[in-house]
């Protein structure tokens, strides 16, 4: 049947099983908004700004583990949306961008709102797409879906000129096999190498002090249940990095939670002295590892990961295997049964893990609460408190993405959406109103830094639109407070241009945007609030908490340096900077 | 709590060699791959040294030859990169495999009088090059070979005045049979 090429772009997503499309119109793009109006069968988020469709088909895509879509039409619709694509890119989220171009006669011309989309986007997405015709159309749509949701998953943009979505065709959609057909240079890599997998079981049974480092990819692959039986039938300690939180139950008593700069003290501790680290699904970012010649000296390690790239990209590994962490857990598990599941030095190995025990006492994550003033780490507790530890928590990027990442103990795969690689600030509340609307039936917890959400605090109009009743904590110190922080350890304290005193009232801004706000200022006012604003489930809550203006983060490793440099103190080193040395 | 106090102990590092790689991509000819991979290697801070891109015998697929100066580990790098991107089919760093290579030069060169016109010819027959154009003043050369013997021939030539000149790039080609038979 012949129909318009707007009309084919809404079918070709239909088949793809969109439910919801994220995005804000404009002249090249309204072929398809009339074909969506038409139809009607899709939902569609009206954003108030391009950036903020992108994060929400973020949190939707993180949310769920679905491909996210977002739709903005061209030049600045386009542009806009750029660093939302970037932090995809960063964090391997599965999202597909469409948007408009000018006609394609005039593409080259400098037409009004033209943009080289493809070309500004090509280093930032997994693939990209200009459609040159109709015919074609049905199947980069297919493709572009194909290419964001396997392998390592990650952005695709498919631009479209409006004439093609103007023209007129017959073309079928094509089949996910005549799709896959046609990507003769995509082929992911998922089973994994036996004879390596050997190698790695091998390595576990004889490992004295073994430890699990998981990742992203661990929550892409869904793997937990797999991990959980790995980390107790060899009882490997866990750590995981922002991205694989919840991976791996932080409640359980093998988790170390997480490693890395602002990791906590055991985690980073077993990782430097462990004579095995087992990878999964994890890229040795330097945020992880700090100084690389001193991460993990004396291991070898094991590296799973679906990305070859990823492979001994910045540090070298003993045994590589290519594969979806999934697969590849499940075929390691059934080598370690075959041997027995035996661990050989079974003394050793609980020696290991009494050593973590001690590390986990000496410093646990802690933070000297206050009568008078509100800590950050108190609200993000409370908050644990009051969602019962089920919440799904989306951070901004700053000082309470990191407290958040701490105080509040995740449990499940998805749990915790926070922009990782590419440390996007305003990121928050439109990737938590993208995830609420993937999970309804879920506490959807935006944590925000007051610095983070005025970046993007039109979407609060979004979520007051479509009645999505996102809560929204701001951990508000007046200041781009790690910024702040670096300045105080790193800069002698001085604070340069850092000051955020002056901000709107956020209560009475959520009041102008149809939103609810709160604000605690003293200690016990915190609980009151929150438990207000769990009955709301109608609108979106802003929760403005004035906390401690010049609070750390810590423990931290500084940039670039060693896991023995560790901050575990205000102003000061590890107290016992020699136990770093110990070995069990 | 018992301690024991050593030396931080170092991670071993790998430290590549910063050398000429030569890497042989066959590509879906899409519109924009040059520009994907070229912008993959200059995002690595590299400079590509000489391209060549022509079809193959399969339609819609061509074979690039990328010469590109840069550590070991980085080229690695750049490699499985490479092979990453949807248009690109198969991707080898054929530097250390035995491999045919040539390169074609044209080049112009000043020969205003009778002896320098003999000369360039008795040089350009030595190398198996041929003539392509004459001016009065000018000869310009054509001559295919590896790296060394076009490398020579313009050393040979420099003296008389090089006017202009073109390379179109290393091809390579890795060998059937493993046989390294040095220069060819």
């Amino acid at each position: 049947m012949s129909r318009k090429g707007a009309d084919i772009v809404i079918e070709t997503l239909k088949e793809e099983g969109v439910e919801v499309i994220f995005g804000l119109p404009g002249g090249a793009i309204m072929e398809v908004y009339d074909a969506l109006y038409r139809d009607g069968s899709i939902k569609h988020i009206l954003v108030r700004h391009e950036q903020g469709a992108g994060h929400m088909a973020e949190g939707y895509a993180r949310a769920t583990g679905k491909v996210g879509v977002a739709m903005t039409t061209s030049g600045p619709g386009a542009t806009n949306i750029v660093t939302a694509i970037a932090d995809a890119y960063m964090d391997s989220v599965p999202i597909v961008v469409i948007t408009g171009q000018v006609p394609t006669h005039l593409i080259g011309n400098d037409a009004f709102q033209e943009v080289d989309i493809v070309g500004i986007t090509r280093p930032i997405t997994k693939h990209n797409f200009l459609v040159r015709s109709v015919e074609e159309l049905p199947l980069v749509i297919r493709q572009a879906f194909y290419i964001a949701r396997t392998g390592r998953p990650g952005p695709v943009l498919v631009d479209l000129p409006k004439d093609v979505t103007q023209q007129l065709s017959d073309v079928s959609i094509p089949s996910e096999e005549e799709v896959k057909n046609s990507l003769p240079g995509y082929r992911p890599h998922v089973e994994g190498n036996p004879q390596q997998i050997k190698k790695a079981a091998e390595l576990i049974m004889s490992a004295k002090k073994p430890v699990l480092y998981v990742g992203g990819g661990a929550v892409n692959a869904e793997a937990q249940e797999e991990l959980i039986e790995l980390a107790e039938m060899m009882r490997i300690p866990v750590t995981t990095t922002t991205q694989g939180k919840g991976a791996f139950p932080e409640t359980h008593p093998l988790s170390l939670r997480m490693l890395g700069m602002h990791g906590t003290y055991y985690a980073n501790m077993a990782v430097y002295n462990c004579d095995l680290l087992i990878a999964v699904g994890a890229r040795f970012d330097d945020r992880v590892t700090g100084k690389v010649d001193e991460f993990a000296p004396e291991a070898k390690i094991i590296h799973i990961d679906i990305d070859p790239a990823s492979i001994s990209k910045n540090i070298v590994v003993d045994v590589p295997i290519v594969g979806d962490v999934k697969i590849v857990l499940r075929k390691l598990l059934e080598e370690l049964k075959k041997r027995g599941g035996k661990i050989l030095y079974p003394e050793d190995r609980e020696k290991w893990l009494e050593q973590i025990e001690k590390w986990k006492k000496l410093h646990p994550l802690t933070y000297r609460n206050s009568s008078e003033v509100i800590k950050p780490q108190y609200v993000i507790e409370q908050i644990y408190e009051v969602t019962k530890g089920d919440a799904i928590i989306v951070p901004g990027v700053g000082q309470h993405q990191m407290w958040a990442a701490m105080f509040y103990k995740y449990s499940f795969p998805r749990q915790f959406l926070s922009s990782g690689g590419l440390g996007t600030m305003g990121y928050g509340l439109p990737a938590g109103i993208g995830a609420k609307v993937g999970r309804p039936e879920k506490e959807v917890f935006v944590i925000d830094g007051d610095g983070s959400f005025v970046m993007t605090m039109q979407e609060v109009i979004t979520a007051v639109q479509y009645k999505i009743p996102v809560k929204v904590a701001i951990i508000n110190n007046a200041y781009l407070g790690m910024v702040r922080q670096w300045q105080e350890f790193f800069y002698e304290g001085r604070y340069s241009e850092v000051d955020l005193s002056v901000q709107p009232d956020f209560v009475k801004l959520a009041e102008a945007m149809g939103a609810v706000g709160f604000r605690a200022e003293k200690p016990k006012e915190v609980r009151e609030v929150l438990e207000e604003a769990m009955k709301i489930e109608d609108r979106p809550v802003i929760l403005d908490f004035v906390v401690d203006k010049e609070e750390n983060v810590l423990p931290m490793v500084p940039p670039g340096k060693s896991y023995r440099d560790m901050i575990l103190e205000d102003g000061k080193g590890s107290s016992d900077a020699e136990t770093m040395y110990l070995v069990g | 709590m018992v301690t024991v106090t050593k030396g931080p102990k170092l991670r071993q590092t790998r430290k590549g060699q910063v050398r000429k790689h030569i890497i042989n991509v066959l590509v879906r000819n899409e519109i924009g791959v040059l520009a994907r991979i070229a912008t993959l290697i200059a995002g690595k801070g590299y400079n590509i040294e000489s391209l060549s891109v022509g079809e193959t015998h399969e339609k819609g697929v061509s074979r690039m030859t990328i010469e590109v100066i840069g550590d070991d580990i980085v080229i690695d790098q750049v490699v499985k990169q490479l092979r990453k991107l949807i248009d690109t089919l198969k991707v080898r760093d054929i530097t250390d495999v035995p491999h045919v290579e040539r390169e074609l030069v044209l080049v112009k060169v000043h020969t205003p009088t009778a002896r320098a016109r003999d000369e360039v010819l008795r040089i350009v027959e030595i190398f198996r090059g041929k003539i392509v154009d004459v001016s009065p003043e000018t000869y310009t050369i054509e001559v295919t070979g590896d790296e060394d013997k076009i490398n020579a021939i313009l050393e040979l030539l420099k003296p008389f005045g090089i006017k202009e000149m073109a390379r179109t790039g290393k091809v390579a080609m890795k060998r059937e049979l493993f046989v390294d038979e040095g220069q060819d």
